[in-house]
């Protein structure tokens, strides 16, 4: 069997809110292969980062797990492959030996995940003392070199500097340098390079791919960025409301995507090469969680919908071995229907392209 | 809409300095930095993290006292001390949209009445029904639902938060939104979304903005002007089109080379133009900003510029 790292099924949570229950994930599965690269697209408020932050025990208090299993298959530091249901496990268990060791999260805001009263170089060092039980003065070492992997000029002086002394960039830096300090197996990077530009981006993302690729790491980038995406990922996810809608591999998704949702995203994209005077946008609104989705949650939005699409949810329609996608539209019963012309004609486009 | 470009500016920073002291060792965070927004005008400013785009934004709503040169709205100096009026108008004239939605939310106020706190200010209602309409209205133009009103900045999605910010500043109709970073946690769909809405609203209001960004794809798309800023400074500025058409600054061509693409084969081969300022043999302190024809300027000493438009032709 292939070596998976990360395997969830079927997860389902409920958040409990003053204006009612809000199911927010409705049956999600995800798996990655140890050493892949997978993203998770998707609107916001699809549910991206409550799913990761489950696996990492972080979930809110308001939040119910209604059902579902995350297996993690992890390396102990004596090399032996350990096998755990992280929603099986306490909160507590997983936020000592899980969190920050096995599993490190680079989160969205960067502001909220550092500590506004301490030095860079304190947050940086606390982990690395902690979980790979090195002395303080080898920690600084670490510390600085890292600083200088993700692009900051200047470290030993920024290392003595607060959070709030940096700009939004630098601050994302400095929590890629401390998600990447104890080697973790898995790396989930929650919009990792959204507050940075585009030469320091492609910098970041070329930094953590060579740290992957010398450690072994699996990946799972949540992004919207779609130029990120086709940069760095082996598999993609693309998720909405509250569940995955289709999957497959780098090119299947940007070339021959099926579902109506992944067309609408696509087409929504600023294309460089034409003077559109306003962009694309998915016609509607996300469905307010709070009532029961039936059928497709997508079908109010979608122009394509099915009489089926309204009532009963999609299974995933097999494409090929890798892709899969859960629209009525791939049932063989459906009409033969194909993505929009102007998408059509820009993938023509962007194939040709070689770069 | 067309800027009339023969208007008053209605914004005019001249010469702006920022510098931040930590103990011996100074950031020139801004130096030196000189451009104008006309009214009804999207100006992109963009370039590297720490290149000082932030601080600009900031040093414009008067959160620091600079370092030097000085900010004009309307023709009014607003970069010094200001009367309680002034100042109290000043507020809903120009509003910013935080690059950090999360620290710019009080954690312990309902969204609603974050969105309605400039309103409480400036009593711009008569009754609470008007408050909350307005409210309410705000919330369904940024993609979000009225039952949103009662729920607490935690309970919201990172692109959720965003659209929070951005009901914020524009429940106050302002002539001038600072809008940093403010589509970057977004995804496609709402990005889009959320510039028509911008688009649109600058249409109807004939607003201007400040659009600081570095999805260079966004910034050409939306932006009437463009100002390239690295290191603190100001290198080169010029209409959408003389930037992505004909960049002359080193700084600006690697900057447009590493716009990534989502096409997943171009992204596999691409090669990005690189940069570095310590080899670069480029001198900041020696130059100056030079006219090149139409709105176009290039920062650089007369040679580095003669040498630039000399490979140009
Ligand atoms: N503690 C909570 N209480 C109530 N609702 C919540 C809570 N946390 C998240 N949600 C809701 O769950 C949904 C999914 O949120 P999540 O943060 O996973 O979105 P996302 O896909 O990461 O979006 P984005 O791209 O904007 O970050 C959203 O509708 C959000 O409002
Ligand atoms: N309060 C402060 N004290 C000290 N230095 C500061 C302060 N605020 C900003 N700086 C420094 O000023 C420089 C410019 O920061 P700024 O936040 O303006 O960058 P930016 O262009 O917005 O970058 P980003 O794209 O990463 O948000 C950085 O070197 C930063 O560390
Ligand atoms: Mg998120
Ligand atoms: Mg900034």
């Amino acid at each position: 069997m292939a070596d998976k790292i990360l395997d969830i099924r079927n997860l389902d949570i409920t958040f409990k809110t003053t204006a009612g229950n809000v199911h927010a994930i409705r049956g999600v599965n995800v798996d990655l292969e140890r050493g892949e690269t997978v993203a998770i697209v998707g609107e916001s408020g699809s549910g991206k980062s409550v799913v990761m932050k489950t696996a990492m025990g972080i979930l809110a208090g308001n939040a119910t797990i209604n059902s579902g299993e995350i297996i993690f298959r992890y390396k102990e530091d004596d090399g032996s492959l350990q096998e755990v249901d992280i929603l099986k496990k306490e909160k507590k268990w997983v936020r000592q030996n899980i969190n920050g060791r096995k599993i490190a999260m680079i989160f969205q805001d960067p502001m909220t995940s550092l500590d506004p009263t301490m030095t860079i170089g304190n947050q940086l060092i606390e982990g690395m003392i902690m979980h790979l039980g090195i002395s303080k003065e080898d920690a600084r070492k670490r510390a600085i070199e890292l600083l200088e992997e993700v692009g900051i000029t200047d470290p030993e002086k920024r290392y003595k500097q607060y959070p709030h002394q940096l700009s939004g960039g630098m601050r994302q830096r400095v929590v890629i340098a401390i998600a990447i300090s104890c080697y973790p197996d898995l790396l989930i990077c929650d919009e990792p390079t959204t507050a940075l530009d585009v030469t320091i981006q492609a910098k970041i993302l070329d930094l953590i791919k060579t740290i992957q690729k010398e450690h072994g790491i699996s990946v799972i980038y949540i992004t919207h960025d779609l130029g990120v995406v086709a940069k760095v990922a082996d598999y993609v996810n693309v998720m909405y409301a509250g569940r995955i809608v289709e999957v497959g591999n780098v090119e299947e998704i940007f070339y021959d995507p099926k579902h109506p949702y992944t067309w609408g995203l696509l087409s929504a994209m600023p294309d460089l090469d034409t003077d559109d005077d306003r962009l694309y946008t998915i016609p509607g609104s996300p469905p307010n969680l709070l009532h029961e989705v039936v059928g497709d949650a997508f079908a109010p939005r979608n122009q394509y919908a099915l009489k089926a699409d309204w009532k009963e949810q999609p299974p995933m329609f097999k494409v090929t071995d890798t892709h899969f996608a859960a629209t009525w539209l791939l049932d063989e019963r459906a009409p033969k229907i194909e993505m929009p012309q102007e998408l059509k004609k820009r993938i023509e486009r962007m194939k040709q392209t070689k770069g | 809409m067309a800027v009339d470009y023969n208007a008053e500016p209605l914004l005019r920073v001249e010469k702006l300095k920022q510098y931040f002291k930590n103990g011996s060792y100074v950031v020139k965070a801004v130096d030196d930095v000189s451009f104008e927004i006309y009214p009804g005008e999207t100006y992109g400013l963009v370039g590297e993290s720490g290149s000082g785009k932030t601080t600009i934004g900031r040093g414009i709503i008067r959160l620091y006292d600079p370092t030097g040169g000085r900010v004009l709205f309307r023709d009014m100096d607003i970069s010094g001390k200001l009367d309680r009026y002034t100042n109290w108008e000043l507020r809903t004239k120009m509003q910013m949209i935080f690059q950090d939605p999360m620290a710019s939310l009080n954690p312990r106020k309902k969204i609603g009445d974050i969105i309605g706190e400039g309103l409480d200010i400036h009593h711009s209602y008569s009754s609470q029904e008007e408050r909350r309409e307005k409210i309410n209205a705000i919330l369904a133009k940024v993609g979000l639902a009225k039952e949103h009103y009662d729920r607490y900045p935690y309970q919201f999605s990172g692109g959720q938060r965003q659209r929070v910010g951005i009901a914020r500043a524009l429940i106050m109709n302002p002539d001038l939104i600072i809008a940093d970073e403010c589509i970057s946690a977004l995804d496609v769909s709402i990005q889009a979304q959320v510039v028509n809405l911008m688009k649109d609203i600058q249409e109807e209001t004939g607003c201007a903005y400040l659009f600081i960004a570095h999805d260079l794809s966004m910034v050409k798309y939306i932006s009437d002007r463009i100002g390239v800023l690295h290191l603190g400074r100001l290198l080169e500025t010029g209409t959408t089109e003389e930037i992505f058409s004909n960049p002359l600054h080193p700084y600006t061509i690697s900057l447009l080379s590493a716009i990534p693409s989502p096409n997943p084969r171009a992204e596999r081969s691409r090669s990005a133009v690189s940069y570095d300022y310590a080899t670069s043999g480029l001198d900041y302190n020696r130059g100056e900003l030079h006219h090149v024809g139409g709105k176009h300027y290039v920062y650089g000493t007369d040679e580095e510029v003669a040498g630039w438009l000399a490979k140009e032709n």
